[in-house]
């Protein structure tokens, strides 16, 4: 009789000596979890359909305004333009993907399981909103590198022309990333308060759309003043005046931010680092809060 | 070295709700079975002991370290297996234990390596890159328990990890357990509400109620102290028991049986004397051991 192959002996437990790695490996682990979560990686076919189908559009849409640009010259959209006509794919995508990333866990039950290890709390929560930062970056920045590419390859001004193509790329990125922050610091706060994945869903996109029309009402009123403040209302419209203080002609061209927003330049800005600072704070808050069950 | 120590250690829940009460307790490595009923104050105590939960006033350390100053020494050196569902759906096994050894501080590759045996260890092959969302119950409780143990603890609190299995699948359960305190050289504390499937696999039990300590002690000491030899004779069980009574022997009859607490060894040797002095036709004589339930059941069942 020959003798048995393949048979598997059980070694028994081994104890682990190795090195253990701190917090920030432990972050970085966490965040890219939650990165690759929130593009479908690592997970089933159907929760990959809408994050690429997003990503899709973005990419179509910036390979045709590239295709436009070169064969007729034309500039339809600059890149800090691309992510304001972009916002209805923006917040749907976050209505998605923040519930995705915490209302998940929240129903679950897995957080007992993150909370018994060394991570921190806040840790943990700053790490899905890293992760939402970064993915919605991915989602505006990749198609204005598309753009980027399309028009250096095919400018007529040589190495130049390049160049100025890059000077208002980054522009955009830096547009893309405001969006991003704004975006991500509310949409996971709302979804960091329900385990429903459709309340999450339904709460963020109520959020971003019910309060356009505050600014459209306030933009009517017959005081100049509250006319100029209008885009206070709607953190879409806020974002869009921090950009038009900041970027001027990239965004809105023809010098009309004046008409626009006036002289509350500064308020906008500092009105929107509040309410990012103000959302993160209360988000942080909620992980301290949130019952490890 | 201590494992677990707590000193008056007390939890109450915004001043009114008392869920553990000046509870001192000191247990050294092993298996250790934490039992009461629902609302005793165990899942308060596990959470005090993993950092997760701050106590009202009271003193506690595990493997030497304050959770209540240190937390992430503790949870990194101790695996937890709460009670209650704690699985995402949608991922497998595989992954889940995997991404929680990686939390826990584990290099990727380890953690891959290490989930797929603490996976091996608590039963799972094949079906472990199967998502969670389709596994039986008893499935589920041995991912949770493979979780607890991938980043290599030094204690595990299992809380009711028999909770919604089938007597077949507590008693697999049980016996990993077992397995894992004996073999893997790793200190267990398993919380449950029924002591008589925790005294089987325990070296040391803590009792609480109403968040009050009822008793802490070695299995040993607390069954040894109270087993018992029953003598049964097919006649002249009246002579013996007055015969015994006369050595000195707290006999007690229950029905055709006659119990004698066993002191040591030279119980047996006066019950066999007596027998043969009396010439009496011996049936048997066994000893009886008392369960730890037992230790219990006299004493009022107090509700808070």
């Amino acid at each position: 009789m020959s003798e048995p192959t393949g048979v598997i002996h059980d070694i028994g437990y081994q104890r682990y000596t190795g090195p253990r790695l701190g917090r920030w490996h432990v972050f970085g682990a966490l965040y890219l979890h939650g990165l690759r979560t929130a593009f479908g990686l690592g997970r089933s076919a159907k929760a990959k359909i809408f994050p690429w189908l997003v990503m899709g559009i973005v990419l179509v849409v910036a390979a045709g305004l590239t295709a436009v640009r070169t064969q007729t010259g034309q500039v339809v959209m600059t890149y800090a333009q691309f992510a304001d006509a972009m916002s209805w794919l923006v917040i749907f995508f976050v209505a998605v993907v923040g519930p995705e990333l915490v209302s998940r866990d929240l129903l679950s039950g897995v957080l007992p399981l993150y909370f018994s290890r060394p991570l921190p709390r806040g840790d943990y929560a700053l790490a899905k909103l890293g992760a939402l930062v970064s993915a919605l970056w991915l989602l505006l920045g990749a198609p204005q590198l598309v753009m980027f590419l399309g028009a250096a390859f095919t400018t007529k001004d040589g190495l130049h022309g390049v160049w100025t193509e890059l000077g208002d790329l980054l522009p955009g990125l830096l547009y893309a990333a405001l969006w991003a922050v704004v975006f991500a610091s509310v949409g996971l706060l709302i979804a960091s308060l329900t385990g429903k994945r459709a309340f999450a869903a339904g709460g963020i996109v109520a959020v971003f759309l019910m309060t356009a029309p505050i600014v459209g009402i306030l933009s009517i009123m017959p005081s100049r003043t509250v006319n100029e403040l209008a885009m206070l209302g709607s953190p879409t419209a806020l974002i869009h005046a921090v950009g038009a203080y900041t970027l001027g002609d990239l965004l809105v061209p023809g010098g009309q931010t004046e008409d626009q927003i006036g002289d509350f330049g500064p308020l906008y800005v500092t009105v929107a680092v509040l309410l990012v600072a103000s959302c993160v704070a209360l988000l942080l808050l909620r992980y301290r809060k949130v019952a490890a069950r | 070295m201590t494992l677990l120590a707590t000193e008056s250690l007390t939890k109450t829940y915004g001043g009114r709700v008392t869920a553990l009460a000046d509870l001192t307790v000191s247990v050294e490595p092993g298996i250790i079975g934490l039992v009461g009923a629902n609302g005793a104050g165990k899942s308060t105590l596990i959470k005090i002991l993993l950092g997760l939960l701050a106590p009202t006033s009271g003193r506690v350390s595990v493997l030497g370290l304050d959770p209540t100053t240190d937390p992430a020494a503790v949870r990194a050196r101790v695996g937890y297996m709460p009670e209650h569902d704690a699985l995402p759906p949608d991922l497998s096994a595989a992954e889940l234990v995997t991404h929680l050894g990686r939390i826990s501080g584990l290099p990727r590759t380890v953690a891959r390596e290490r989930a797929s045996e603490a996976l091996r260890h608590v039963g799972l092959h094949e079906e472990r890159h199967r998502a969670v969302g389709g596994y039986s119950t008893g499935m589920k409780q041995r991912v949770k328990l493979a979780q607890a143990l991938v980043h290599d603890p030094d204690l595990l609190l299992l809380d009711e990890p028999t909770n919604g299995l089938d007597p077949a699948g507590r008693d697999a359960m049980l016996a990993l357990i077992h397995r894992i305190g004996t073999e893997f050289g790793i200190s267990v504390v398993v919380c449950s509400h029924l002591l008589g499937e925790v005294e089987r696999i325990c070296d040391t039990l803590v009792a609480i109620d109403g968040g009050r300590l009822l008793r802490a002690d070695r299995v040993a000491a607390m069954t040894s102290a109270t087993d018992v030899l029953a003598v049964e004779v097919s006649e002249g069980t009246e002579e013996l028991a007055a015969r015994l009574a006369a050595l000195a022997l707290p006999v007690s009859r229950e029905g055709r049986l006659l119990l004698v607490p066993l002191a040591d060894d030279a119980t047996y040797d006066l019950i066999l004397g007596a027998v043969a002095e009396l010439d009496l036709p011996l049936h048997r004589l066994d000893q009886r051991r008392h369960r730890v339930a037992e230790l219990f059941a006299t004493r009022e069942p107090s509700h808070v």
